[in-house]
């Protein structure tokens, strides 16, 4: 069965591709400066880069509703950020302050931003899917109309948690949109190599009576146009996409890893497919100058590095939050 | 005052909170035209609709995960796990997601949802069917876990469970499904939290949980009948959060102490209790602190086998009696 066709405008209008094109490189920027912040030690801990991947984080948050859920990974930082989420209390949560995200209680792996509709990162292999269906249920009982969109890399498609989901979502028709960013490595290891069937995400969507759909993932305009159809489906009622996005992260698969197992021929390929300078050239032969585009980039490596001395200037979080939080009153008691 | 089954009660308390608050919604493999395999849900799908119980495939991961996720958007999910030994199935949901998200999240994300699972032996169902994970769950910082003994304790602190602002694991035990007591009329709860002195008595206490309760309170009456021992007994109710003063306050009158566990030794609720209790009600001890419990063993099948191993009224007697002859 060949991939579905998915309709691709020629060109979105103005607005949208700078809005795109600034979406993407902030991804971009921010994370490369967390990336050099990590090798100098200044962050602790691990951290899982999306650099490459910024164009599945781009078209989808621009295709959401502002009150649509996002579940996304560990490798979530290029998805919180694409859902409005400032800066620095991102770069906060990497350095462990008081001020970050989530108050230096989750750090890299579990960005959350409830009112900006990111409903968490998650850091076990699969585990949101079922919980993107839920908040997907909450919804469609709700009648809210909104839709949950939950990322996901083509690791997961081989745990148990993507198929009970999958199944389930589409018994439900729940308004949910599961997108594979199909990276092609599993940590590791090659995806087919550990796989059945050549695509794994799309591959196993007849299982669950739905389309197959795969989308270049590094062309911000197909992955927009992809997300708007599947989020306009699950807002009319007629249930969950499963999605593959084709991509690949330029970096290896957390900070312990230079990615050396993969062929440099290989690498070099997909660096040449890099989605950010690919689209900067279709903006510019659709019209739009050359300082305006620089003028952006030049705005976002200002904001990156405002935001970064404004995150390392604040304070680490003091002892008296280790004990609060556990409970809905605020606290961690257990007995009386 | 009405008198209901353990099992109506369980139906009962659901259908009261729903009645009272749209938000709340049951899901679980069975539970809606079936009205569960236990007759748990009996009437509840006639009475609220599809819509708000609804049936799913075996699919645990997908059931408590999906009730974490409606239970962060604004519904008040229970979901039905069918044996409490299905928690192991769905394990990282329960331990590394819905436990964890509040805090993790600086505290951004309620998840007030409860996980109704029936617990515990004396069904004949063998080791996979019929373990006790109080002890599994209670270890885990984030999760409040109930497990009541009786058909008025277990509506009202299902009903405090399903208003409660936290994830609630509550222990329904398969032995006591046919049970009777009376339950009060009109809207029924019981705060999560509080320990039940459920006999009063001076020489010593006995701490049980669940189906342990009406076999401590057996062995109580024969301990007393038989051997002039007066032995309060006290039903915990709530393992999270834990009634420590009951406890406390009961052992500075006896100075004696033993819990009666169904749930395997090693790791057991009571070695908690114990531990509490060794800490802060030294100086009031006469005597060892002494659990009862189901040796470190899964559970046999067979009647006989299984008889043996979750603590009987005899054995109760028999090990208070001697433990306090020792002591003296």
């Amino acid at each position: 069965m060949a991939p579905k066709a998915m309709p691709v405008p020629a060109t979105v209008a103005r607005d949208l591709g700078l809005a795109l094109y600034r979406t993407m490189q902030e991804c971009r920027l921010l994370e490369t400066r967390a990336q050099d912040l990590f090798f100098e030690g200044l962050v602790r801990g691990t951290t899982h880069l999306g650099i490459g991947q910024e164009a599945v984080a781009a078209g989808f948050a621009r295709a959401m509703r502002n009150d649509d859920y996002t579940f996304c990974t560990y490798r979530g930082h290029n998805h919180t950020l694409a859902r409005g989420v400032p800066m620095t209390p991102i770069l906060a949560e990497l350095f462990g302050r008081a001020t970050g995200l989530l108050g230096g209680k989750g750090g890299s792996m579990h960005l959350t931003s409830v009112e900006h509709g990111v409903m968490g990162s998650y850091a076990i292999v699969g585990a949101h899917l079922p919980i993107a269906l839920g908040a997907a249920w909450s919804a469609q009982y709700r009648k809210s109309g909104q839709v949950a969109v939950c990322f996901f890399g083509d690791g997961a498609t081989n745990i148990g948690a993507f198929h009970e989901a999958l199944n389930m979502a589409a018994v439900w028709k729940a308004p949910v949109v599961f997108v594979c960013e199909n990276n092609q490595y599993m940590e590791y290891t090659p995806i087919g190599a550990v796989t059945a069937v050549p695509r794994p995400a799309a591959d196993r969507a007849s299982a669950y009576g739905l389309d197959d759909i795969v989308v270049d993932g590094n062309d911000v305009e197909a992955v927009y146009a992809v997300a708007l159809e599947a989020i306009r489906r699950a807002r009319a009622g007629e249930g969950p996409s499963l999605i593959e996005a084709l991509t690949y992260r330029h970096g290896g698969h957390s900070r312990a890893d230079p990615g050396k197992y993969r062929p440099d021929e290989e690498v070099a390929a997909w660096k040449a497919r890099d989605p950010i300078p690919a689209y900067r050239e279709r903006l510019l032969a659709a019209g739009i100058d050359v300082a305006t585009l620089d003028a952006i980039d030049a705005e976002i490596a200002i904001n990156v590095a405002e935001a970064e001395a404004t995150a390392r200037a604040a304070p680490e979080p003091t002892a008296a939050v280790l004990l609060t939080d556990v409970w809905s009153d605020g606290g961690a008691e257990w007995r009386n | 005052m009405a008198e209901l089954t353990y099992r109506a009660a369980i139906a009962a308390g659901i259908a009261q909170e729903m009645e009272r608050d749209p938000s709340v919604v049951l899901i679980g493999e069975d539970v809606g035209a079936a009205g569960g395999v236990f007759k748990l849900t009996e009437g509840l799908l006639a009475r609220f609709g599809p819509e708000r119980v609804r049936d799913t495939p075996i699919s645990e991961q997908a059931i408590v995960g999906a009730a974490m996720g409606a239970a962060m958007t604004g519904l008040r999910p229970i979901a039905e796990l069918m044996f409490s030994d299905f928690f192991a199935v769905t394990w990282d949901m329960v331990v590394n997601q819905i436990a964890k998200t509040r805090y993790m999240t600086g505290g951004q994300v309620s998840i007030p949802l409860v996980l109704r699972t029936a617990n515990g032996a004396g069904l004949r169902f063998g080791a996979q069917h019929s373990q006790s994970i109080e002890n599994w769950v209670m270890a885990i910082p984030g999760l409040k876990v109930v497990a009541p003994s009786n058909p008025a304790d277990m509506l009202g602190l299902l009903a405090a469970a399903i208003r409660d602002d936290d994830p609630v694991i509550v222990c329904e035990h398969k032995a006591l499904f046919a049970s009777k007591g009376e339950v009060p009329d009109g809207e029924h709860m019981v705060p999560m939290g509080q320990a039940s002195v459920v006999r009063g008595g001076a020489d010593c206490t006995i701490v049980a949980l669940a189906a342990m309760v009406p076999k401590a309170l057996e062995a109580a009456v024969r301990l007393d009948s038989d051997h002039g021992i007066d032995a309060e007994v006290i039903d915990l109710r709530s393992l999270v959060p834990l009634d420590a003063q009951t406890i406390l306050r009961s052992v500075a009158k006896t100075s004696r102490l033993f819990t009666v566990e169904e749930n395997p030794r090693v790791g057991g609720w009571g070695a908690e209790i114990v531990s509490l209790v060794a800490d802060e009600g030294f100086y009031s001890l006469d005597a060892p602190l002494v659990r009862i419990t189901t040796p470190h063993i899964p559970i046999p099948s067979a009647a006989a086998l299984e008889d043996l191993a979750i603590p009987s009224v005899d054995r109760i007697v028999a090990t208070v009696k001697r433990r306090l002859e020792e002591a003296t």
